[in-house]
């Protein structure tokens, strides 16, 4: 029985080399896996802040009261320009023998990534001062649960990418650090549509109704 | 040292307080802290450090991490199965009497027991037998991630060596295994226990969620050439569900977990009373999470019985297809029964009644499984080894449990035994024939392929007669006093006619413990005897699947060259077929994964990090949080991971084997349990 090969998108691996392809299949399908089981995490944050949101507030704020949409929106353009970026990232990856495409859109990747964190903290900073504390309600602390869990991921992407960039130095554009690329841009995506469902569900919803 | 102070290590407590609880607890301590130095002084004494550093503690062989996981279960099971006795030994004296526990011993006793016995062992112990058996009956020759495997094991690993140092340090949660806030809140459990409990669970949780992913992550991509899903072994089949049931269940777990922390740590209000907490949505996670762990626990359970039934009946599996079918649906609609673990909490009447219905239907995929292994005996040649006994009683008890369990599906009858000893009586009636009875099958059948040599079939079936009598007498008075209205997790009664039935069941927890003792009995004595018991050919029960057909213990790449798989019970094929044990054409260079120390520094790195944060001492979270995710960076830098195991040794080695088996007589089904098996099966035609 003859195996179909999978040659994954993206993947810059040589096109005859066939065993570094069925090796990085089962990584890569593992990180999908994971990245379901991470989904799942952030679905019950979901489910606890649609259940904590209205139900939740205690008398104090309200979502309407503390939510900067602008500020939210500016973020959702950064976060999805980023993912642009990265996915520039990854055709350069694949299509162009060069370094320097490379680590210049990523460069670019980490620089909205970091302005998308720093206007989070930002936002965060405000509401706080405003007594918007996850002390306050339980509304809030599922506010900054689900908020600052994604924000976390995003940190943790953008720690991910540096060290990235550091092994593409160090060593070079091996296997290892290419299917790392791939996992990493697969996981900066899933955060993507983790934030527009934060957008959609917590800033719009929250504001709307 | 943040809150820890002097007055918190037991033993000043037993010093201070000279008490029998008190004493109890300095006695459990003490021979903890013994066990620990009695290992240590061995150790040295055999100069085993060494050994036990390069050859187990650093190995990321899928195998030796098998093992690893099944000696944590043991050690946790010792722990907590004493606990049940003395829980048992405490309510069976206390009728109208304080007994010799305090109400504040006996919650932590029982919330202990409870967390061990399904985290720290049964978890412990399916992952282990998974990480052992699975890749070899897949043909693989390791799982798809073998160094985030170790890293699973070091996390549950953290998890147990917490759950043991609150034995010494502190004191563990009074609140039960599910810790149901608010009582588990900084309001009413303001010590540390909780925080054990915590981040012990958090550890696992999150080993177990890396373990599913793993795992399924190898039934799909690792496979053997040949081995279509449907020739996959029942056992795989199991471990497949297993594993997505942890991808998906685990998750609801560490969130809930993490929600408490942050609520008794940093004020939050998921959970409290006040300012919109909200505690039913702490039931609906854990049992979210819980009910499919019921599950994550009893399907590899099902498929090691699947498995022993087939081999000691000689026969192949009755209805493979419908096997597979009822383990799918029993992983979905493990989903969909949460709520009937809190009738009792306000959801209304229809609610009720769909969970209700729901938690009926899995009756019936399990059903089918009855069947199926019943009519998998028919006309068998049944052999009654330990295993195939504990598969039997297995069979017999669960039945009694399943339907004590679609009694309790009754919303209307739940009311009335809600957290009553009938529902104890039922949990334990499924858990222990279910995952227990299955995991002990498992160590019977597959010991002789990890060690080289077979257990004494005597103390077996000794430790096999405790086992099955002491669970009768033990947990079926517990249904009657469940209806006599006895509930759980009482210190003292004040109503006469409990202490028959209750003497009764301390009786039968002695038995329980005598069956643990036989087991350990039975290690030692065929350890002493393992010249008369080995089976160097590998294959001493005429078995069927891949697993078998390599020595014992197998080498560390499993097979020589990856077999070709042409249908179900692949091994047996190749025997009829005479095609076992014949010398392949080529050999090829084997690449295997280098040790790596990364596993164990993440694993004192999550204790260092779980015992900072039980006890405040903030710098320690920060040096322990920077020792593990440091190790994982480092780590990432290492470019040379596997080491290559030349063609030439692998031929040398394997054709020495194989030399060895074709000099080995074969071994008639009725001979099994004489010094004649050496591991090669009679075939008949």
């Amino acid at each position: 029985m003859k195996r179909q090969t999978v040659l994954h998108p993206g993947l810059n691996l040589g096109s005859a080399d066939e065993y570094s392809h069925a090796q990085s299949e089962p990584v890569i399908f593992g990180f999908w896996v994971f990245l379901m089981a991470d989904l799942v995490l952030f679905a019950i944050l979901f489910a606890t802040y649609a259940s904590m949101s209205v139900q939740g507030q205690a008398g104090g704020p309200s979502p309407t009261d503390v939510f900067d949409l602008p500020s939210a929106f500016i973020e959702t353009m950064l976060l999805l320009g980023s993912s642009i970026t990265f996915g520039m990232a990854s055709l350069a990856l694949k299509y162009k023998a060069d370094r320097l495409h490379l680590v210049l859109w990523l460069l670019l990747t980490f620089c909205l990534g970091a302005g998308f964190i720093g206007m989070e903290v930002r936002d965060f900073w405000i509401m706080m001062q405003q007594g918007a504390v996850p002390q306050r309600s339980g509304f809030l602390s599922a506010f900054y649960m689900l908020v600052a869990t994604h924000g976390l991921h995003v940190t943790a992407g953008l720690l991910w990418m540096i060290i990235l960039l550091v092994q593409l130095r160090v060593l070079g554009r091996t296997t290892a650090v290419k299917l790392r690329l791939m996992r990493l841009a697969l996981f900066w995506h899933m955060l993507d549509i983790v934030w527009v469902c934060i957008f959609t569900f917590v800033y719009l919803f929250g504001v709307a109704l | 040292m943040g809150t820890l102070t002097p007055q918190d290590i037991s033993f000043v407590q037993t010093f201070e307080n000279p008490v029998m609880s008190e004493f109890i607890d300095g006695a459990a301590g003490s021979v903890l802290v013994l066990g620990i130095i009695t290992v240590t002084v061995l150790l040295t004494y055999y100069r085993g450090w060494k050994a036990l550093w390069f050859d187990w503690l650093t190995s990321v062989d899928h195998k030796k991490i098998g093992i690893m996981y099944i000696v944590v279960s043991f050690v946790m099971l010792a722990r907590a199965i004493i606990e049940g006795v003395l829980m048992r030994y405490q309510q069976s004296i206390a009728v109208n009497d304080p007994g010799v526990l305090t109400p504040d011993h006996f919650g932590q006793l029982f919330s202990t027991h409870g967390s061990i016995m399904i985290f720290f062992m049964a978890m412990p112990f399916i992952t282990g037998m998974i990480n052992y058996v699975m890749p070899q009956q897949l043909g693989a020759r390791d799982v798809s991630f073998p160094l985030l495997n170790a890293i699973s094991l070091w996390l549950t690993a953290a998890g147990a060596a917490l759950v043991m140092i609150s034995l010494v340090v502190g004191k563990f949660s009074t609140g039960g295994w599910t810790a149901y806030p608010p009582y588990t809140g900084i309001e009413f459990s303001p010590g540390e226990g909780v925080d054990y409990w915590i981040w012990s669970i958090s550890l696992t949780s999150i080993g177990s969620t890396l373990t599913g992913v793993n795992f399924a992550t190898t039934i799909y991509k690792n496979r053997a050439p040949g081995m279509t899903l449907f020739r996959m072994p029942l056992f795989c089949w199991t471990s497949l569900c297993t594993s997505v049931l942890m991808i998906f269940a685990m998750a609801p777990l560490t969130i809930a977990t993490l929600m408490l922390a942050l609520d008794r740590y940093a004020g939050f209000h998921f959970f409290t009373n006040d300012l919109g907490g909200n505690m039913m949505n702490y039931a609906n996670l854990f049992w979210l999470f819980g009910h499919p762990e019921v599950y994550i626990l009893i399907l590899p359970a099902f498929g090691v019985f699947s498995e022993v039934i087939s081999t000691f009946s000689g026969k192949t599996i009755y209805g493979y297809k419908s096997l597979v079918v009822a383990t799918m649906s029993i992983a979905v609609l493990s989903f969909t029964v949460w709520l009937h673990h809190f009738f009792t909490m306000g959801q209304g009447a229809n609610v009720n009644a769909i969970f209700g219905i729901a938690t009926m239907l899995i009756g019936v995929p399990t059903g089918v499984k009855v069947y199926d292994w019943l009519l998998t005996m028919v006309r068998g040649r049944i052999r009654l080894t330990t295993a195939m006994l504990f598969s039997i009683m297995f069979l017999v008890t669960f039945v009694i449990g399943g339907l004590t369990g679609v009694i309790l599906a009754n919303p209307p009858v739940d009311f009335a035994v809600h957290n009553s000893l009938f529902l104890v009586a039922h949990f334990h009636n499924m858990v222990i024939p279910g995952v227990l009875f299955g995991m002990i099958a498992g160590y019977q059948f597959w010991f002789p392929k990890a060690f080289g040599f077979r257990l004494a079939e005597r103390w077996g079936k000794a430790s096999f007669w405790c086992w099955s009598i002491g669970f009768y007498l033990t947990f079926m008075p517990l249904y009657a006093l469940g209806l006599m209205g006895a509930m759980r997790r009482t210190v003292e009664w004040f109503r006469p006619e409990y202490l028959g039935w209750l003497q009764v069941a301390f009786v039968g927890a002695l038995l329980l413990f005598s069956g643990f003792i036989f087991l350990c009995v039975q290690l030692v004595v065929s350890v002493r005897q393992r010249d008369q018991r080995r089976v160097p050919a590998g294959d001493p029960w005429d078995g069927r699947s891949l697993e078998w057909s390599n020595s014992a213990p197998p080498p560390e790449y499993n097979f020589a060259v990856i077999p070709e798989v042409s249908g179900q019970d692949a091994f047996t094929r190749l025997k009829e077929q005479g095609k076992a044990y014949v010398s392949p054409a080529t050999y090829e260079d084997i690449a295997v994964p280098k040790n790596s120390i990364v596993a164990p520094v993440i694993g004192v790195g999550a204790i260092g990090l779980g015992f900072a944060l039980v006890w405040h001492i903030w710098w320690l979270v920060a040096v322990s949080f920077v020792i593990i995710w440091g190790a994982v960076i480092a780590r990432s830098f290492v470019a040379e991971t596997e080491r290559v195991i030349p063609a030439s040794k692998v031929r040398a080695d394997h054709e020495a084997w194989l030399a060895q088996v074709r000099e080995c007589a074969t071994t008639p089904r009725e001979q099994e349990d004489t010094s004649t098996n050496v591991g090669r099966a009679e075939v008949l035609a």
